[in-house]
């Protein structure tokens, strides 16, 4: 076993100084040339590049998964943001066969303690509260301390009157906790009912991938809904839907490109605009938030 | 009937013998009048609606309806709720607020629909509206777990002030099968999952996720249902009664702690 976490160890940290924490688990490092393997088109790109480009493939433009502090950092105005439970670990919640251990190797792999950094910070010097997945923690699976910690990130922009920022990512409910995971959604579900009522602004930002219980929770109650480009959003998955129906779906079925089509995002954002498109929408609120 | 293993219950929760909410509905209720459509796009067979009185109160019931044979089944997708279901609740549910009448929802769903028109037609969305939507109705809700919790196709009825749970009843994140399937990629292990899951009323009145279980006699309701209509006739007489004395604000702020504090360990 120690020997397993030594060459994970070694393996994340080759990554870890070539892409900052930039870009993680889903790129393939090709030994020989320390080149990044496209997730979208295949190709290899130097792995500088990519962190040049906020993750986003400079050959197709795919964007490619980022952990939740780099997106922190594209999103919020240097220095600004003040994490709240930092430390908070899932450790405690409950006994399920093999469910510390798994804990233990992402927090490790991923460098968070949850699947959730949350806090509060400014775009372009307007404060907001914001709460960010992140996909390499067990993918972004919500559980009891996810859910909480974003209760407490809603019901901190209800009381302090900021716009209230969350940026999905996730396949949903977190399996080992049971039925206190699914309970979550009704937590998160309820305290945006609160913050609605009080008139606040929330921005539901859907990243690769929103699906399952976060799909039918938060992320699909914003005044507003922005969605990455070929971002896989949507609550059943793909295999079930296709058993159960018998054939094949389309391509571009459950993507972000897929979800405007249907009425259900309001704008598919490049990363590269997401900031901007995020503060001229902050702007327009400004005085009429709460 | 506690010492039965937690497969035992799924077996019984999904016996096909066992009453659906059709079977039991007229036992519960008088003058039911079902209401249809969500006004949107359609009407969903698995979400059956309407407006009746229990013991003279008017009261809006909401069920999730699996069918009592092959024909009704398909109709309704086997219980399995469309986003038009969720959205006919959601209607429902607002007129229910509007004219101050209790709302008593029965869940019995494997899940959510998964079906490509589902989707397109935003199940997601549905959901999750309808969580918002319960979370802040002001009116007294009481939800009652008939036989199969499965997932957020089953949390969309069940944000309530009270939940309760028919004894061999089972309510969970996903289905055994497909819990199994995700974490071992084995669906035929969904009877060791059932046992890890912890997903019986015993197991959720232990977690403190629901208010009470309603006793079943031997062999399941399938087998002596009157006495279980007449347990449960009691509980919603008893709990109309408290609920419908709260002021808005505390029956609201309390069902907020209900949920707010589950969880949190």
């Amino acid at each position: 076993m120690n020997q397993l976490f030594k060459k994970r160890k070694e393996q994340i940290s080759i990554v870890q100084q070539f892409f900052n924490r930039v870009v993680k688990t889903e790129v393939k490092v090709v030994e020989a040339s320390q080149l990044v393997i496209c997730d979208g088109c295949k190709q290899a790109i130097a792995p500088e590049s990519i962190k040049a480009n906020q993750g986003v493939c400079i050959h197709c433009g795919y964007h490619m998964r980022i952990g939740a502090y780099d997106r922190l950092s594209l999103l919020l105005d240097e220095g600004t943001f003040r994490e709240i439970d930092k430390k908070r670990t899932s450790f405690h919640v409950n006994d399920f066969p093999g469910y510390k251990k798994k804990l233990y190797q992402y927090q490790q792999a991923a460098n968070v303690n949850e699947a959730v950094v949350c806090g509060s910070g400014q775009i372009s010097g307007v404060k907001v509260a914001i709460a960010v997945m992140d996909s390499y923690f067990m993918m972004g699976s919500m559980g009891s301390v996810v859910g909480d910690k974003i209760t407490k990130t809603i019901e901190m922009a209800t009381q302090k009157k900021f716009p209230l920022l969350i940026v999905s990512s996730s396949g949903g409910a977190r399996m080992q906790e049971g039925i206190l995971s699914l309970m979550q959604m009704a937590k998160t579900s309820a305290a945006l009912a609160r913050l609605d009522e009080a008139g606040g602004l929330y921005i539901s930002i859907l990243t690769h991938p929103t699906t399952g219980g976060v799909s039918a929770s938060y992320a699909m109650l914003g005044d507003i809904i922005l969605a990455e480009p070929k971002a896989t959003i949507g609550f059943a998955g793909r295999r079930v839907i296709e058993k159960t129906i018998n054939e094949k779906l389309p391509d571009h079925f459950q993507t972000s490109e897929f979800l405007k089509e249907k009425g259900f995002v309001d704008q598919v954002v490049t990363r590269h605009q997401l900031k901007d498109t995020c503060s001229k929408l902050l702007q327009l609120h400004q005085g009429v938030n709460l | 009937m506690k010492s039965m293993s937690a497969w035992e219950r799924v077996m019984l929760a999904r016996n096909p013998q066992r009453p659906k909410a059709k079977d039991l509905l007229p036992h519960i209720f008088e003058d039911f009048i079902e209401l249809c459509g969500d006004r949107h796009f359609g009407d969903d067979a698995a979400l059956y609606g309407g407006l009746a009185t229990f013991e003279g109160t008017p009261v809006t019931v909401l069920a999730q309806s699996k069918g009592r044979n092959l024909q009704e089944n398909l109709e309704c997708h086997f219980g399995m709720v469309s986003p038009e279901g969720y959205r006919k609740a959601q209607r429902l549910a607002k007129q229910a607020e509007k004219f101050h009448r209790p709302i008593i929802t029965f869940v019995d769903t494997a899940g959510a629909f998964p079906g490509k028109e589902a989707e397109e037609r935003g199940q997601a969305e549905a959901i999750a509206t309808s969580l918002k939507l319960f979370a802040t109705l002001k009116t007294p809700i009481i939800a009652i777990v008939l036989s199969e919790g499965g997932s957020g196709g089953a949390l969309a009825l069940s944000v309530a002030d009270r939940i309760y749970m028919f004894e061999n009843a089972i309510y969970s994140i996903l289905s055994p099968e497909g819990f199994a399937s995700i974490l071992w990629k084995d669906e035929s292990r969904a009877k060791e999952a059932a046992e890890l899951m912890e997903c019986t009323s015993f197991d959720l009145l232990n977690k403190g996720i629901i208010d009470g279980i309603i006793e079943e006699s031997e062999g399941g309701l399938h087998q002596h249902q009157k006495t279980a209509i007449l347990l449960l006739k009691e509980i919603l007489r008893k709990e109309l009664g408290i609920l419908s004395k709260k002021k808005v604000k505390q029956l609201l702020d309390e069902r907020y702690k209900k949920f707010r504090v589950m969880g949190n360990v």
